[in-house]
């Protein structure tokens, strides 16, 4: 099994009252609530932590994208990957990933991405998402062309990667009369690509069709499985097996000397990721268009996501196994049940979440180096 | 109160549904806003005396399937101009509320010669600077009552009204074609303002006093624009007339109409 540091750099000093106030920490929580002073200092502590997961052997590690909101401080997460393409020295890095309907010049991630490629000889990996449904508020981008944006800009992309230029294209929402990125990819033909999602059926099936590597976002284990089988039944359809190195499972990770140790530290945190940062109101989580028309329905008869659900608290959150938290022995235990049930080659694994300090994080990524990691590296099967 | 006949019509390869009220030489043409066909209430059927009011339902609306040709308001205002002609309507009384507002007055730039007189109601369209309007896809729908009528009794009547399933799916529907219609620019073209001195036929621009969706700026954004063009406002009213103060809505429509016709004979 491999593991990656997923950090989504929360603004992480962010006043959670006045978030609850506003009802989300998204799009209209004003960034007056930013401080530069404190903010400045994050993005070193965070990019610090990054390569201290290289050195302490993490495969990977892995930046995200979102805009306006304190959830996470990387609306261009190319720069950050930049910033980590010469310090970061083995282990790969992935943008997971760039939100293509978003862009009004694909062109600029592939060249963006090319880059980053070049820059680390081939550690690379391109993530591709839709970005959730705040950042069509945030970033003035019709939801509903959403899903027609991505895949026009998904085939651009791939095809300037792959097809030498010039040569020219006119899509409905694109169109170049020169198409002839530099550089090229490091990679050939290109760097991997990983589909970051939730779990929806169209996504699942047109990854498993291409042999994209597939990423579920923060779930109850169980989901996971499921939307991993989906996966899988959907390669064989197109005539393969997926292999394990295909399915990528995001969660939290928090490893502490005992369980009741562990649970007690990352409790606060979990909770203001999970309960503050990460929640919003259905309108903006959900704009017209974004999703199919039965999800919205089904999504509207129980009005989840919103802030009126129950928040989660961490003891839901671990018997829901969207998180492991505990003692090296419970978490090796708990990971190894986890791969076994779902079956994944990859743990995008944030060992920084919510508001967690820098010395907590840094004990929890070295724990996690020592007690778990080796555990995982020959026949995760029969792991712990 | 009149009942309509409901038809479905074919413009090309788009059939969609008309509702007609009464019957005369004189035609209204009723184009409804993001709500859908039903947010005109009882407003057609009142001036369904001695004139055929046709309310059509915009294709995408009410739970029917958008077409592929649709991306714009301008591909709406193409389709109703062609079924103007299709139909050989003469020369109609276009009324637009909301987004059929702003379809209609990029119909009335393309070709007034199609129309007898226009008829904007706290219409979508144009962009007036630093007046704050309500940020409808941020809004839960029943938020959106509220913001869209004045009288708070009406606004919890209204919104707490039973709905069956087919009403919901249509209303999410509705939600999704308006977002596709109108997410951005929000709610206006900013190339139609610069053409609205074209429109030459007789204009009345009707609003509610207490629109907070589009507030009565608007009007008068859209009254200096288009030349000649009268205003109504209707008082202790919201972005809804048709259903806040149907008999205001229906008699300045009316009178409206009758002398224009006038000015036209």
């Amino acid at each position: 099994m491999k593991f990656f540091n997923f950090h989504l750099m929360p603004y992480r000093h962010a006043d959670l009252q006045a978030i609850e106030r506003n009802a989300s920490a998204w799009v209209t929580f004003s960034n007056r609530h930013y401080d530069p002073q404190l903010g400045a200092e994050l993005y070193h502590e965070y990019l610090d932590q990054m390569e201290y997961a290289d050195r302490l052997g993490f495969d990977g590690v892995c930046l995200n994208e979102h805009h306006q909101t304190a959830y996470g401080l990387m609306p261009t997460p190319g720069v950050l990957a930049g910033a980590l393409a010469r310090s970061v020295k083995k282990a790969q890095i992935a943008i997971l990933g760039r939100a293509l309907p978003l862009l009004n010049n694909p062109l600029s991630v592939a060249e963006e991405f090319a880059i980053l490629d070049n820059l680390t000889r081939g550690r690379f990996i391109a993530g591709f998402v839709r970005g959730i449904g705040a950042e069509y508020h945030a970033m003035g981008i019709n939801p509903a062309e959403s899903q027609a944006r991505f895949q026009e800009a998904h085939d651009l992309i791939v095809r300037a990667w792959a097809e030498p230029g010039p040569f020219s294209y006119t899509g409905k929402y694109y169109q170049f009369k020169y198409v002839n990125p530099w550089p090229r990819p490091y990679q050939s033909p290109r760097p991997p690509i990983w589909v970051p999602s939730q779990g929806s059926s169209s996504t699942i099936e047109w990854a498993a069709r291409l042999r994209y590597t597939y990423c579920q976002t923060l779930s109850p284990i169980e989901t996971v499985a499921k939307f991993f089988s989906m996966y899988r039944e959907q390669a064989l359809r197109n005539g393969y097996e997926a292999s394990n190195e295909q399915l990528a499972w995001s969660n939290c990770i928090y490893v502490a000397e005992t369980d009741e140790k562990a649970v007690r530290e990352a409790k606060p945190h979990l909770e203001a990721l999970m309960g503050t940062l990460l929640k919003m109101p259905m309108e903006m989580l959900l704009p017209p268009g974004y999703t199919n028309i039965e999800a919205m329905k089904r999504i509207k008869a129980t009005r989840a996501g919103g802030f009126n659900k129950k928040p989660q608290t961490i003891d839901d959150l671990m018997k829901a196994g969207v998180v492991i938290v505990g003692s090296p022995a419970t978490v090796r235990e708990k990971l190894a049940e986890y791969e076994r049930l779902a079956g994944f080659g990859t743990v995008l694994t944030k060992t920084q979440f919510g508001t967690m300090p820098d010395d907590m994080t840094r004990a929890n990524m070295a724990a996690i180096a020592e007690e778990i990691i080796p555990h995982f590296r020959t026949q995760p099967k029969t792991a712990a | 109160m009149n009942q309509p006949s409901a038809s479905t019509m074919r413009v090309r390869d788009t059939d969609f549904r008309v509702d007609q009220y009464g019957a005369g030489s004189t035609t209204l043409l009723f184009l409804h806003g993001s709500d859908g066909r039903e947010s005109w209430g009882e407003v057609p059927g009142r001036l369904a005396g001695g004139a055929r009011c046709l309310v059509p339902e915009h294709p995408g609306y009410g739970g029917t399937d958008a077409p592929a040709w649709l991306d714009n308001v301008a591909d709406l205002a193409n389709f109703y101009l062609e079924f103007i002609e299709r139909q050989s309507l003469g020369r109609v009384h276009l009324v637009g509320h909301d987004l059929g507002g702003w379809i209609a007055a990029e119909m009335a730039v393309r070709n007034s010669s199609a129309l007898a007189s226009l008829t904007l109601v706290s219409a979508q369209g144009i962009h007036v600077e630093d007046v704050p309007v309500v940020d409808v896809f941020l809004r839960t729908d029943e938020e959106l009552w509220t913001d869209s009528v004045f009288d708070a009794a009406l606004a919890r009547e209204l919104a707490g009204a039973p709905r069956s399933d087919a009403q919901d799916l249509a209303a999410i529907r509705n939600k999704e074609v308006t977002a596709r219609l109108t997410w951005q620019p929000r709610a206006h073209d900013p190339h139609l303002a610069k053409w609205l001195h074209r429109i030459s036929v007789p204009t009345l621009v009707a609003w509610g006093a207490e629109d907070r969706i589009l507030p009565p700026a608007y009007a008068e954004a859209w009254a200096g624009r288009v030349a000649g063009a009268e205003r109504q406002d209707i008082a202790r009213c919201g972005h809804l007339p048709a259903l806040e103060k149907p008999a205001e809505l229906a008699s300045a429509i009316a009178q409206f109409t009758s002398s224009s016709r006038s000015h036209n004979a």
